[in-house]
């Protein structure tokens, strides 16, 4: 995929196309497993950008998701019946469109919002703040009574599907890899190794780890569009702190700044519990067990297999 | 002006108990200088260990009472000292990212093993007689505040002395200091690393317990949303200073008591996140902490 971006994103997005007519043969449970692991996937691939190759240590995740999920479903529940009345076929998908691109959108300015007072701040103290954003973000949520307050927002059209899960996590893989594999996309790689070299250097590091938050919330904003038009209910309960450490660990499990990695690690921490499933009340304290194995025995990520790359440094 | 007391009165008995939880974390960050996300759990422990204690001592009597807090303090420090050993000893030379994450770990199997068998939450027996004393000017002053602020600045002393005038405090600021150079000059770091996380921890569930006389309905997941705080109050007092993460839980309670009594109180709970961005973009070493300069 380094070699020729635009080639595998054109037959990434025909895959996705394909497959997606194959949606209708599939067990409805199956297909949404499938789609949760996309989702996941394009969180993990996102936070990745901002936790991995830049560095910077984020725990406030799922407050973007959060912004992305209230705003689109907004979108599709009060602004779009307005705006077109009596909507079908294409016009639905282009509505969903729209509305999971604002969802991005405000996320992304979220990100500014969030990334510029706290980017000033290093390691331990950034996690803490992202952490505490993340459940500002929460807070402020539950108090909008127009957005359904504690209850959060119900009965949202179920418009998620194969391909459009198919497409945003192509498209999160391409734009993060193809962002960190330019020749501007060393700055962030940069900004990670040694940020006073890299301002040594004439890096403008505030520049870079603001441009990795927004990139990555946006992501998170779309992640979040498509989880909300998916489960049809939506309440802040769902995005608090379990949810941005669970992304966490998918990033941190996949490898650091390793996106293949950290894909295959959503995709098998998506389906663990699924697979724990019939031993439903021990299934959290499995998966658990198996974390802090999987840390003590494979510190570097369990799909680390290049043992002479220069090991993360972490601040 | 009463009711401006009372508050304060209030929120200084929960920020006592904010300051005992955030001592653990102060003291675990300034020897490891990790964030020890089980440190909340062991808060949960904590409560019912005292639930479960009781059961063998008269309740309602100041005798009892103490029993169970040494024997809960005692079970949680050894809680502590094998979490320590088993899960985070063997990362000791590893990234601090992956210690936090086995640290989330042990934080989600305490929960959830506990939830397995306790479905509904329990009640609190309340441990020590309970009396209310009116002061004069209509102030009502609880019995069980005066016991959480009293054991709360017992254990604070009493903390301050072993850090201070004890071999094992001595040997806990110079491993804080530099690892290094302690273990040259003949400390045992593990060994000074095990009492730091059975001290925490013995913290943690007095904590736990003081707690759970105030709000009697214990569950698995009670302590972390206490934990987080507990943890900011310990960033905003500046994080490795013991008498910081004091201050820092005491401001907290008051802050979070008077928010709780105004038209906001739907929003106590992002107080303290507010309170610690904001020290964190004026003051990023904390109130009490020590400013560092980073060297090249």
């Amino acid at each position: 995929m380094q070699h020729r971006p635009k080639t595998f994103l054109i037959g990434a997005l025909a895959c996705a196309l394909g497959t997606s007519f194959l949606a209708p043969y599939l067990n409805p449970y199956y297909l949404d497993v499938i789609l949760t692991v996309g989702i996941n996937i394009v969180l993990a691939v996102s936070l990745n950008l901002v936790n991995g190759y830049t560095g910077q240590f984020s725990l406030g995740h799922a407050g973007f998701m959060a912004i992305g999920a209230y705003a689109s479903a907004a979108f599709t529940l009060f602004a779009a019946p307005a705006i077109f009345p009596n909507a079908n076929g294409w016009v639905t998908q282009a509505v969903f469109f729209l509305a999971l691109l604002l969802g991005g959108g405000i996320a992304a300015a979220a990100g500014i919002v969030v990334g510029a007072p706290s980017l000033r701040l290093k390691g331990d103290y950034l996690a803490i703040v992202t952490l505490g954003f993340g459940e500002i973000i929460r807070v402020l949520l539950r108090n909008v009574d127009s957005l359904g307050g504690a209850l959060g927002l119900n009965g949202i059209p179920f418009y998620t599907n194969l391909f459009w899960v198919a497409v945003w996590a192509i498209l999160t893989i391409y734009v993060v890899l193809a962002l960190v594999h330019s020749t501007f996309g060393r700055g962030f790689l940069a900004v990670r190794d040694d940020e006073v070299a890299a301002e040594a250097m004439g890096i403008n590091t505030t520049r870079y780890k603001i441009i990795a938050f927004v990139v990555s919330a946006f992501f998170a904003g779309i992640a979040g569009g498509l989880y909300g038009h998916l489960k049809s209910s939506i309440d802040p309960k769902g995005f608090d702190f379990m949810r941005s450490i669970e992304i966490v660990v998918m990033v941190i499990l996949g490898g650091m700044a390793n996106t293949r990695g950290v894909i295959l690690a959503a995709i098998l921490l998506t389906l663990l519990p699924e697979v724990l499933r019939p031993v439903a009340e021990y299934r959290m304290v499995i998966y658990s067990l198996l974390l802090i194995i999987l840390m003590l025995t494979r510190p570097q990520g369990l799909f680390s297999f290049r043992s002479n790359r220069p090991s993360v440094r972490t601040p | 002006m009463i009711e401006f007391l009372q508050q304060i009165i209030n929120g200084v008995g929960l920020g006592a108990i904010y300051a005992l939880i955030a001592l653990g974390y102060t003291m675990v960050y300034g020897v490891l200088r990790f964030i020890n996300f089980a440190h909340s759990d062991v808060f949960m422990v904590g409560a019912f260990s005292g639930y479960l204690f009781s059961r063998f001592f008269q309740i309602e009597s100041i005798f009892g009472g103490v029993m169970v807090m040494i024997l809960s303090m005692g079970l949680c420090a050894l809680l502590g000292m094998t979490i320590e050993r088993l899960a985070y000893r063997p990362l000791r030379n590893s990234s601090k990212l992956n210690v936090l994450i086995t640290a989330i770990g042990v934080s989600l199997f305490l929960e959830y093993s506990f939830q397995i068998k306790l479905t509904k939450p329990l009640l609190f027996p309340a441990l020590f007689p309970v009396k209310s004393f009116l002061l004069p000017g209509g102030i009502i002053l609880s019995s069980t505040q005066i016991l959480v602020i009293g054991m709360t600045l017992f254990l604070i002393v009493l903390l301050q002395y072993i850090v201070l005038y004890t071999k094992i405090g001595t040997a806990m600021r110079a491993v804080s200091f530099n690892p290094t150079a302690a273990s040259l000059v003949g400390i045992n770091n593990d060994v000074v690393i095990s009492f730091t996380f059975g001290l925490g921890s013995a913290l943690a569930a007095a904590g736990g317990i003081l707690y759970a006389l105030n709000y009697p309905s214990i569950e698995p997941l009670m302590g972390v949303l206490p934990g987080l705080k507990a943890f900011v109050a310990a960033v905003v007092g500046g994080i490795g200073n013991i008498p910081g993460a004091a201050l820092g839980g005491l401001l907290l309670g008051v802050i979070e008591t008077f928010v709780n009594g105004s038209p906001y109180s739907t929003y106590t709970d992002a107080i303290a996140f507010i309170l610690l961005i904001f020290i964190l973009i004026f003051r990023p070493a904390g109130l009490l902490g020590k400013v560092t300069v980073e060297k090249v």
